[in-house]
């Protein structure tokens, strides 16, 4: 990154109290245009609601947020995502009774601003229909395209859940713990899909499988308690004792990640 | 999805069903009374699905925007014009009007909270048409309402012909314009918005803006179903505003079905028809009755009252 290019994403020190609970300990951080960036630490770190504060699903008690330069802190959920902030959930966040096509072509119809078209049916335009089958595609997503999603297995709900996000087409995309509960065996798909996304798009990871994280990140902030505890590269943040001992130690005693680490 | 997904089936059991509304009224002049009612019915219960199948706002209070459009109707033909499609315009714009200030109030909040707050809303235009007696009559009703000729052409007549004709045309054009709205991207994100609401949000869909479009746009159907009965009876009292209006439109839906357009149609039909049945059979006892089915209705299901013809019915819809 240039040094006076504008953060993809730029959080100066937020803070988020639930009563009595500080969620997010004044946390500062830029995430550089183009990065991939991971969001690692423990559970109960505040990663998730620091996801939430950058999206609009939470308001911070404290500090500010900006998305490419503009100030987003008291932006809407959804005024969020037509500036290019798009997410992923946790826990998947589905329209259970649509298909994948039909809910494809809805998010890509309301990107493309005929979210208040109330004549035209859905599925008779031909462009959105063909980038939602594109998008449908790219997830695995093609034979089951016209399955009601309540009826989908968890991989290709898991698949739609990322396939939605990537159809707002971001600037900026939050993934929270995207291979969640995704066999090893279909993981294959979904980073394979994750790491096709362009380079111009810059992507915040939220993760607990190191081997993911160290395969796909540029750069790692590691959160501990609701602070930020460290950040730096990949191979500094393998290399850190201080990391190892609050959160990379305990996962990876004894395991073969320590082999990862190394040649990370 | 019905206009490219549409099968062939389903197309023809659509003109089926529309031909034989059209021959109810060809074929049985007798009873264009209660067909009329029926269709009045149909188009207040299409109103209630708008918002309770497809965007998912329950309602206990839906007849204060019936009995809007119905006093909206009954004063403009009184003291302004006789027109019957003016007077339609009038209601549905007064109802839309008085929708688009409600929706604010169900907008957040649980099922429960929107229950009350529908309710609520309810008595209070009531309460209004009730204590405004100088204006709508009070418990009178409003009198002396005299119809102009549906397009200067039809006069409406003692046994009901015009008015089933014309409550059913306009029953059919809205149910068009209906089905155009749920299949377009605007009733989709609807959708979106009643499955997920957070998920909504996160890909742009802004849900509250929304649901005030679409509950002004009930609220709009409602009026013109008020209005319907308004100029169909030349009468309007306060039965229109009642409890009873609203949780009957309930009942509707609960037996035809929501979220598939044509469960308000059938679910009038049956309604009316039980209630027809029931009251002729035991004019005393007949709330007890059509009670206890509904009772035996919801402790069974629908699906297996209604068994294949309910599934075949939801595929025209493309929800289940």
């Amino acid at each position: 990154m240039r040094a006076n290019e504008t953060p993809a994403l730029e959080i100066l020190n937020l803070v988020k109290h639930f009563g009595g609970i500080v969620a997010t300990d004044d946390v500062s951080l830029k995430v550089a245009q183009g990065a991939r960036h991971a969001l690692i630490g423990p559970n109960g770190a505040g990663k998730t609601t620091l996801i939430n504060l950058l999206t609009g699903v939470l308001s911070p008690s404290k500090g500010s947020i900006r998305l490419n330069g503009t100030d987003i802190t008291q932006h809407k959920a959804e005024a969020r995502v037509k500036l290019g902030l798009a997410r992923t959930f946790q826990i998947n966040q589905l329209f259970q009774a649509m298909t994948p096509l039909e809910a494809l072509m809805l998010v890509i119809a309301e990107r493309e601003g005929m979210g208040w078209q109330f004549f035209r049916p859905l599925h008779s335009r031909k462009t959105i229909r063909a980038e939602a089958l594109h998008r449908a595609n790219d997830l695995r997503l093609a034979d089951v395209i016209d399955v009601q999603t309540s009826a989908l297995p968890y991989g290709k709900q898991r698949q739609l859940e990322i396939a939605l996000a990537i159809a707002c087409r971001p600037k900026v995309l939050l993934l929270d713990e995207p291979a969640a509960g995704i066999p090893e065996a279909e993981r294959e798909d979904l980073l394979t899909a994750l790491a096709e996304m362009p380079r111009d798009v810059t992507v915040v990871l939220v993760e607990h499988d190191m081997d993911i994280v160290f395969r796909f990140a540029d750069r790692i902030s590691v959160l501990v308690n609701g602070g930020l505890f460290a950040e730096g590269s990949p191979a500094e943040m393998a290399a850190d004792p201080r990391v190892k001992a609050v959160y990379l130690g305990e996962s990876l005693a004894g395991d073969n990640h320590n082999g990862e680490l190394a040649n990370a | 999805m019905i206009f490219s997904h549409m099968k062939r089936k389903t197309f023809w059991f659509e003109i089926a069903f529309w031909l034989a509304a059209l021959a109810t009224w060809l074929l049985m002049p007798r009873s264009h009374l209660i067909l009329n009612e029926i269709a009045i019915l149909a188009l207040f219960a299409l109103s209630l699905d708008f918002i309770l199948g497809y965007a998912g706002i329950v309602s206990l209070g839906h007849a204060a925007f019936f009995g809007f459009g119905a006093y909206a109707a009954g004063l403009f033909a009184k003291h302004i014009n006789a027109d019957p499609l003016t007077g339609l315009a009038v209601a549905g714009v007064a109802s839309a009007m008085l929708g688009f200030v409600a929706s604010f109030l169900v907008l957040r909040g649980s099922d429960l909270t929107r229950l009350m707050v529908t309710l609520g809303v309810a008595l209070v235009i009531g309460e209004i048409a009730n204590s405004w007696s100088s204006l709508t009559g009070g418990a009178d009703g409003l009198q002396g309402i005299t119809m102009g000729p549906v397009l200067g052409m039809f006069a409406f007549d003692i046994r009901g012909k015009t008015a089933f004709a014309y409550s059913l045309i306009v029953l059919f054009v809205l149910f068009v314009l209906s089905r155009f709205i749920v299949n377009s991207p605007f009733g989709y994100s609807l959708q979106a918005i009643r499955d997920n609401r957070l998920r909504a949000s996160a890909v742009g869909i802004p849900a509250n803006a929304r649901l005030v479009a679409i509950y002004t746009f009930a609220a709009a159907y409602a009026g013109i179903a008020g209005g319907l009965l308004a100029q169909t009876t030349q009468f309007v009292s306060l039965d229109v505003l009642e409890f009873h209006r609203s949780a009957d439109l309930m009942l509707v839906l609960i037996i035809g079905g929501t979220g598939y357009l044509y469960g308000g149609i059938i679910g009038a039909v049956v309604f009316k028809l039980l209630q027809d049945f029931l009251a002729q059979l035991t004019p005393q006892y007949w709330q007890f009755w059509i009670g206890l089915f509904l009772v035996i209705f919801v402790l069974i299901g629908r699906e297996r009252i209604t068994g294949g013809i309910g599934t075949f019915l939801r595929k025209l819809g493309g929800k289940s």
